[in-house]
């Protein structure tokens, strides 16, 4: 099939950027998105041309490295898929593709599609953990877990930090990467003992960093490639209020 | 150089309890005089750096990806083992050492086995305190489920996504000391060279990959934990990135490689799909517990798999393998399954793939059974190919998986090089010639959890506090020269080919050559074909931008010159070990039926590879290995 690829080219945090056209006369439909990219790569710098440059590590769905807008949506037009687990048999013969990278506040371009995310590594830092020692568990098994909590933490737990969800809310919030973490926490007994604080200082993080406020336009879910349901957010809210009422924020502490 | 393994004297059950009292420890007071520098955060190293950041002591941890949550142990889906006998079905520490000393091939050593064993119960119980959402029965209690080589149902999971909630895991804890200031963390950080002063690991050279700045670490001690080199094939089930230039570098100076021969093929992957191939994508070995696998009776048969009646089907692992059937370890699947795509019987594009067919499971268990255990494979399958698989069976065929050798390291996971440490996937410890599914999880959690701890206070007691040297240090001023002045080099060649055309037609050498089957005339073909690869890469391929900025196509370089001096000793290592053991497939030595054959007279050691130096031949070391516990057999999963 022939495709016309539209690729934002940015040379650095500074330079403004454009989109340059690409003739792709020979795509596939068992190629991935990121083989097509591969392609023209390889042909780019045979011409003598820079790369474009894009993240990507595991390619079959499950590291988040990958990840950008495709024709205006976060990991392309394919419902609960990656950029790297999007085919080509998702397009048609003659369409033009625009790829740009993902856009928020709290997401500084670094190059073509390389975005930095590293905020969301923060809101992780900030309460995102249960503070069990290494050595310092009981028996696996000391803790019965109702298999329909345990599963609903694993669906939240399945989020992989790809970011597709600040991508697509027009207020660039974090809201759904925040909330799947500590639904997935919150659910389990052992995360019992710093629910409080951590919705306190996952929360209050991710308002430093940049991230903007939900107003449940849930664009989040829509482009979610894990499925990650906009109902943890209820749960996220519910957990904030309430430790709000009764706690204040502490930092971490070593013990 | 005499190899000392350093295992503990004593009976094998009493080894690590009587290590671990014998051990020094470090006074409190004195851990954060230490500084330990942890390259890769994957299962290993982020267990490691988070272990070692609680325990006072000062960490740097680096990784490639832009976040420590990235590694490629995220991609693990099957599940991780461990010796609870919560199933009540006959299992104990001493049936999972044995069954991974047998699955191994004998060719591990029988005491950091042991250990692995013991420590595997502890995993667990960290791992569900951390927060890791295993599965659970409807009593609430862990769920078990059965992995190849093993008689027992010892495999805890997380849906088709362990690797991830482990690695999640080992990340909250990470992000938890980061918080703290007691782990520094580096993400987009390459190390490109080891710093060794007066015999000692005393530092990494890294270089920035956004900014391009090249600049030293300095640490009383360095680990290594950078995952496997199975990329050296190009296409692999490994995450583009993976590489080896992290124990290559170590190797080039002074570090013993063993047993890099030893490579894991995996039986169910999708099949490739045409030039434009990147990767391989493997389907989690879970599914042959359900799934049959067949081909037709008939070579060349071209009918759609429901019009080929039962009895001209061949289900040729449970034919071959009465007792294990589909769950034949997965040398022996993935060797079956090329045999009778050589004989002409393999189905789909290219005639290289097998059914992996459910429909028996189905029937028998119900479509929604056999949807909630694999729904998200099944899924993932029909995304890449395009195909259903609840229409048609799966096609797999084997792929480049795993890697079971490694640096060498001695039973406290040190390399011959005084104050490198080496864990996971990145050393040959414990998986012998062949590592058994749901092992490599185990290891690198126990290993940074649970053994490293320990015996880097060891190692430090001998350190004196406060006596690392500065950035500023010759050592480090001329490594850095070093990999600024390869950085020029590969920059400045400015030939017509890529990077990835010199990586492909490697791979291409090692899978024909140094997969599945080798043999002596083949082995050599390889080794004289290397060396031309790995010559006009040099000569002829082309590095586009600037060393100052982020710069993928430069990565990528450093990564395939370094595996093309790998993949050599690898093909070397296979042609001197004549014998067949586990993985490693020689076809001169075969049972009558097909089966690796072993000589224990002469192989029975681990061969330890001594870099000598550009063109020169490396120099091998044999560490002898006695069987004293699991008796020296020939494997038999019949
Ligand atoms: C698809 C797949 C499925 C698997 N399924 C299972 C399973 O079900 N059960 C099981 O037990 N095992 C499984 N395995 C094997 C297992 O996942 C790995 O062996 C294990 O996770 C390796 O962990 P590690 O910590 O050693 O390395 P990795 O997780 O690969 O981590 C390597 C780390 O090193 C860093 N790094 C590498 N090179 C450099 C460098 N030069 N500079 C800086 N940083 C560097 C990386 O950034 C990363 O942080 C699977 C493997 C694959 C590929
Ligand atoms: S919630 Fe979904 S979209 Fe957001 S980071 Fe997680 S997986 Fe990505
Ligand atoms: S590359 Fe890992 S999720 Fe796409």
């Amino acid at each position: 099939m022939k495709l016309t690829l539209k690729i934002w080219r940015q040379e650095s945090p500074t330079d403004r950027g454009r989109l340059v056209s690409y003739d792709m006369p020979d795509a596939a439909e068992d190629m991935s998105f990121l083989e097509l990219l591969d392609i023209l790569n390889q042909r780019l710098i045979k011409k003598g041309e820079r790369p474009v440059a894009f993240d990507h590590d595991c390619r079959e769905g499950i590291c988040g490295s990958c990840g950008f807008m495709i024709s205006g949506v976060a990991h392309g037009p394919q419902k609960l898929t990656t950029t790297c687990q999007l085919f080509m048999r998702q397009f048609k013969d003659g369409d033009t593709i625009v790829a740009e990278p993902f856009r928020s506040r709290a997401f500084p371009v670094i190059k073509d599609l390389v975005v930095d995310r590293s905020a969301l590594d923060k809101i992780v830092q900030a309460g995102g953990f249960i503070s069990a020692r290494t050595g310092s568990g009981p028996d696996g098994n000391a803790i019965p877990i109702s298999k329909k909590n345990a599963d609903l933490s694993m669906d939240a737990a399945a989020c992989i930090g790809c970011g597709a969800c600040v991508a697509a809310c027009p207020n660039g919030s974090a809201m759904l990467f925040t909330a799947a973490k500590i639904s997935h926490l919150g659910l389990l007994p052992q995360g019992q003992p710093e629910r409080k604080q951590r919705a306190l200082r996952m929360v209050t993080k991710m308002q430093e960093l940049g991230f903007g406020a939900c107003s449940n336009h849930g664009e989040c879910e829509a482009v979610c490639p894990k499925g990650i349901s906009i109902d943890f957010i209820a749960r996220l809210n519910r957990d904030y209020m309430v430790a709000s009422a009764l706690e204040t924020m502490e930092p971490v502490k070593k013990v | 150089m005499e190899l000392n393994s350093k295992v503990p004297s004593g009976p094998i059950e009493k080894k690590w309890e009587k290590h671990r009292f014998d051990m020094k420890l470090v006074n409190p007071s004195n851990k954060r005089k230490y500084k330990v520098i942890v390259v890769g955060t994957g299962l290993a190293g982020g267990a490691a750096a988070a272990s070692l950041g609680q325990l006072g002591y000062e960490v740097e941890a680096f990784c490639y990806q832009d976040s420590a949550r990235r590694a490629h142990s995220i991609a693990a889906q099957g599940g991780i083992n461990a010796a609870k006998n919560y199933q009540n079905d006959g299992d104990s520490v001493f049936r999972l050492f044995y069954d991974t000393v047998k699955g191994g091939d004998f060719r591990s050593r029988e005491a950091n086995v042991y250990r692995l064993a013991e420590v595997s119960n502890a995993i667990i119980d960290q791992c569900v305190a951390l927060g890791v959402p295993f599965a659970r029965e409807y009593s609430g209690y862990l769920a078990n489920r059965s992995f190849g080589g093993a008689q027992v149902s010892r495999t805890f999971y997380a849906r088709g996504q362990t690797g991830q909630q482990l690695l999640l895991g080992a990340y909250a804890a990470l992000s938890r000391e980061v918080a703290l200031g007691s782990v520094k963390m580096f993400p987009r950080h390459e190390m490109l060279e080891l710093v060794v002063i007066d015999g000692h690991a005393k530092g990494i050279v890294v270089r920035d990959m956004i900014t391009g700045k090249i600049s030293s670490h300095v640490g009383d001690t360095v680990i290594l934990a950078t995952g496997g080199y199975g990329n050296v094939f190009y296409l692999s089930t490994n995450a583009k990135g993976c590489n080896a230039t992290a124990i290559w570098r170590a190797h080039r100076k002074g570090a013993f490689f063993a047993n890099p021969c030893y490579t894991q093929i995996h039986p169910t992957c999708i099949p490739v799909a045409g030039e434009h191939q990147s990767k391989l994508t493997l389907m989690s070995e879970s599914l042959r517990n359900d799934g049959r696998v067949w081909v037709p009776k008939k070579a060349g048969d071209q009918r759609k798999p429901w019009e080929i009646p039962e009895d001209e089907r061949d289900y040729y692992l449970e034919r071959k393998y009465p007792s294990y059937g589909n769950l034949a370890p997965r040398d022996i699947s993935s060797r079956a399954a090329k045999q009778v795509c050589d004989e002409g019987r393999g189905v789909g594009p290219g005639g290289r793939g097998v059914y992996l067919d459910f429909s028996e499971s189905i029937g028998r268990l119900g479509k929604g059974v056999i949807e909630a255990r694999y729904g998200n494979l099944f899924e993932m399958y029909e995304r890449i190919t395009g195909e259903d698989p609840w229409k048609w069976p799966m096609r797999i065929y084997p792929a480049m998986h795993y890697t079971m050798g490694g640096l060498w390291v001695d039973y406290n996971l040190m390399s011959n090089l005084d104050g490198l440490h080496v864990l996971g996937e990145a050393n040959f410890s414990d998986h012998g010639a062949n590592r058994l599914g749901a092992s490599a999880l185990m290891q690198g959690l126990a290993d940074g959890y649970f053994v490293i701890p320990y015996t880097i206070a060891d190692y430090l007691t001998k350190v004196k506090p406060g006596s690392r040297p500065g950035v500023d240090h010759p050592a480090f001023k001329e490594a850095e020269r070093e990999v600024e002045g390869r950085t020029k080099k590969l920059l400045s060649i400015g030939g017509t080919k890529t990077v990835d055309e010199f990586h492909k037609e490697l791979g291409q050498v090692m899978w024909e050559y140094v997969g599945m089957g080798r043999n002596e005339a083949g082995l050599k073909t390889a080794l004289q074909k290397i060396p031309q690869i790995r010559e006009r890469f040099w000569k002829e391929v082309r590095v586009p931008g600037a060393g100052a900025d982020l710069n993928q196509e430069l990565e990528k370089a450093g990564r395939v010159a370094d595996f093309l001096e790998l993949g050599e000793l690898l093909a070397y290592d296979a042609l001197m070990r004549d014998e067949s053991c586990g993985a490693h497939f020689r076809e001169e030595h075969q049972t009558p039926d097909g089966e690796a054959l072993r000589n224990d007279e002469k192989y029975a050691y681990v061969a330890a590879w001594e870099y000598k130096g550009e063109g020169k031949s490396p120099e091998l070391h044999k560490e002898p290995l006695e069987f004293e516990n699991v008796h020296l057999a020939q494997r038999s999963y019949k």
